[in-house]
């Protein structure tokens, strides 16, 4: 594959490591003796049976590779297969009884941060289902106790801490950002509405902080559909309106148990009957899976409706009718959270299907497609881990170029953005949306609109 | 020197076995009361169904994509399993000492059928072993335990093909054969052979997750 620069061609050995700020200071800070007692205290207390399992069960087979981006991505590096990444940091750390040295945190952090997606494909690969995406996060809750989690996604988790959501959104402008887009809106349909804290609504709409922050035509787009398919919907004004949560993959469990519990005290105040959530997947995995246990719900206290399932009801009980179908060639990418995480890669594909005309897959997929690279909060730890990101995810490239599509779908944030970067580092010439972008585009506006 | 043999193929026989079953089901109750007391959010999602759904994908061969990834590998590992149990179970002369000591008997592989086996077998283990050095990611992950484990399974094999030719010092073959089939049993339940249990349990945990949280395959 030719591209710029011949990125292809790199390993992350030739890519410049930059030293984190976050994690260098962090490591400065420790004593042998403070990273032998962590590493003990979250090892002792907050692990048990399974992991146990998982350690003791492990036969060095290998078939882990296979699943790995990472490792086909790098020319088969044996350091980047699933298995390599426990053995060089919790192997090591079980072995050593938690007497391990800065250098080799410093590792540790990479490679469970910045080298793993906890995509859990691994774990379909894995003849024994061990889950290794577990270890990792167990390795981020170690990091995390050690203080020594990367800058800018700790800068996130600062964020959800102090405004429980993920981008420093204020109070105000969030209000602001909704009556703004309510009210340009109301230009193209005279009495569209994106009812705040309506007690009692069939649905709360939810969404990430950065829709507000820099993708408020997002929101606009939901309002649309929602206003012509005659919803009665709410969205809320108060904190805890932000279904994102970076510190899940912080391993900063207390924090990332507190936004999920402020989300659905939300939800519950306002007594919906169901969430329904834009096209983002860790929020997803967030709300429908972590979030909730750590709150001591087996599964949701309240019916959590991914955006592609959403779609999926409207078109299909035609409440939004498609008046022309988009033309161009498209393929679909996806997101781990809802395809392996949730099942609704069916779903998606019959609502592109009802949209688009001509729908070209991507080849593994459902269940087997490879992670985008940025999920799991790898792209959370920012502008300085681009390169490697990029040299990391050439299998993607190699997938999404294989499929000859003019037009990425990409029903999710992290691997919208991940995409993107993927698209314009390998020049593949593509052009990325979310579904709703496409619904937007190829739907009926017109039905509750004045005058129609 | 016959009182030795009487001892290993008496009550040396009993000792591995009580080891062996003993020892799986002490670590089989072991896990499930730690799970209860510490992880017992596993038992809200396990379901039977799922976890036989899982487990039963993965026993079809060549089903998990996986498999057909590494079909040589898989291919060799799936047949070495089955006859992992198959031999040393109906193996002629196993049968007549087991007939000897309880007057039941099933029937057995024809011996030079057996004997074949026996040496796929131990072309499966060469196999594993040529494989953990020539393929680099496996290479990577070996330490020195899992050729440990390697010739644990090999000697009562070996043994026990070089025992029923009978070239060389058939008696002290046919000793190292008996030990070294006890301590393979001995062994289980304390090395990572207990995967026999541990992998049905970590299969249907994750193959419940997938099935009733994530609603997805995982195979």
């Amino acid at each position: 594959m030719k591209t710029k620069e011949n990125p292809m061609t790199d390993t992350p050995s030739s890519v410049e490591k930059p030293t984190d700020p976050a994690i260098e200071s962090g490591l400065e800070r420790l004593t042998p003796d403070r990273i032998q007692q962590v590493i003990q205290d979250v090892l002792k207390k907050e692990t048990g049976p399974r992991f146990k399992a998982y350690v003791e069960t492990c036969m060095h087979c290998g078939l882990c590779a296979e699943a790995c981006p990472y490792f086909l991505s790098n020319d088969r590096d044996p350091q980047f297969m699933p298995a390599a990444k426990v053995k060089n940091t919790i192997w090591e750390m079980l072995k050593k009884n938690g007497n391990v040295s800065k250098d080799f945190l410093r590792r540790a952090v990479r490679i469970s941060h910045l080298e793993c997606n906890v995509c859990k494909r691994c774990s379909m690969y894995c003849p024994f289902g061990i889950d290794i995406a577990y270890m990792m996060l167990l390795v981020r809750r170690i990091c995390h106790k050690l203080e020594i989690t990367p800058q800018y996604i700790q800068d996130t988790v600062n964020s959800h801490s102090v405004t429980l959501n993920q981008m420093w959104v204020k109070d105000d402008e969030w209000i602001d950002t909704l009556q703004w887009q309510e009210e340009d809106a109301r230009d193209e349909f005279e009495d569209l509405e994106i009812p705040l804290d309506k007690m009692g609504a069939d649905i709360m709409y939810s969404v990430i902080a950065p829709e507000p922050k820099f993708q408020a035509g997002l929101i606009y787009q939901a309002a649309t559909m929602m206003h012509a398919a005659g919803i009665n919907w709410t969205m809320p004004s108060t904190p805890g309106w932000d279904n994102s949560n970076m510190a899940m993959y912080t391993g900063d469990n207390e924090i990332s148990g507190r936004i999920a519990r402020a989300f659905f005290e939300t939800a519950a105040k306002l007594r919906v009957k169901r969430i329904v959530m834009g096209e983002c997947g860790h929020a997803f995995r967030s709300v429908y899976d972590m979030g909730n246990r750590w709150n001591s719900w087996v599964m949701p206290p309240f019916e959590v409706v991914h955006a592609l399932a959403f779609y999926h009801e409207l078109l299909t009980e035609g409440r939004i009718t498609i008046k022309e179908k988009y033309k161009k060639k498209v393929t679909l990418h996806d997101p781990c959270n809802v395809s392996r995480g949730r099942g609704l890669h069916d779903k998606a594909r019959e609502v592109v299907n009802m949209v688009c005309e001509d729908f070209v897959d991507m080849v593994p997929n459902r269940e087997h497609n490879y992670c985008c690279g940025a999920g799991g909060g790898v792209i959370n730890c920012g502008p300085p881990y681009k390169g490697e990101r990029m040299v990391n995810n050439r299998v993607k490239a190699e997938q999404l170029a294989a499929t000859g599509a003019e037009v990425l779908i990409a029903p999710c944030h992290n691997c919208h953005s991940g995409l993107e970067d993927i698209v314009h580092h390998y020049d593949l010439k593509m052009e990325i949306k979310f579904l709703g972008d496409l619904i937007y585009e190829t739907m009926d506006k017109k039905i509750y609109t004045p005058g129609a | 020197m016959n009182s030795f043999i009487a001892f290993i193929m008496g009550p040396m026989v009993w000792i591995s076995v009580i080891i062996f079953l003993g020892g799986l089901t002490f670590k089989l109750v072991g896990i499930l009361g730690a799970v209860r007391q510490k992880e017992p959010y596993i038992y809200s999602y396990m379901t039977l169904k799922h976890s036989l759904r899982s487990i039963g994908a993965w026993m079809i061969p060549f089903f998990p994509r996986s498999a057909r990834m590494s079909p040589i590998y898989y291919g060799i590992s799936y047949l070495f399993h089955i006859l992992l149990f198959l031999v040393p179970l109906f193996l002629a002369s196993h049968i007549v000492l087991i007939n000897e000591a309880f007057q039941i008997s099933w029937p057995a592989l024809n011996d030079s059928v057996a004997d074949g086996l026996t040496a796929g077998v131990i072309a499966a283990l060469i196999f594993f072993v040529v494989r953990r050095f020539r393929v680099p990611e496996v290479n990577y992950l070996t330490s020195a335990m899992d050729y440990i484990l390697i010739l644990v399974v090999l000697l009562p094999f070996l043994t026990g093909f070089l025992a029923y030719h009978q070239w060389v010092a058939y008696q002290w073959i046919t000793v190292i054969h008996i030990l070294s089939g006890e301590l393979m049993l001995i062994i289980i339940p304390f090395s990572r052979f207990s995967h026999m249990l541990n992998a049905p349990l970590t299969r249907a945990y994750m193959g419940s997750e997938f099935g009733q949280v994530r609603q997805a395959k995982d195979w």
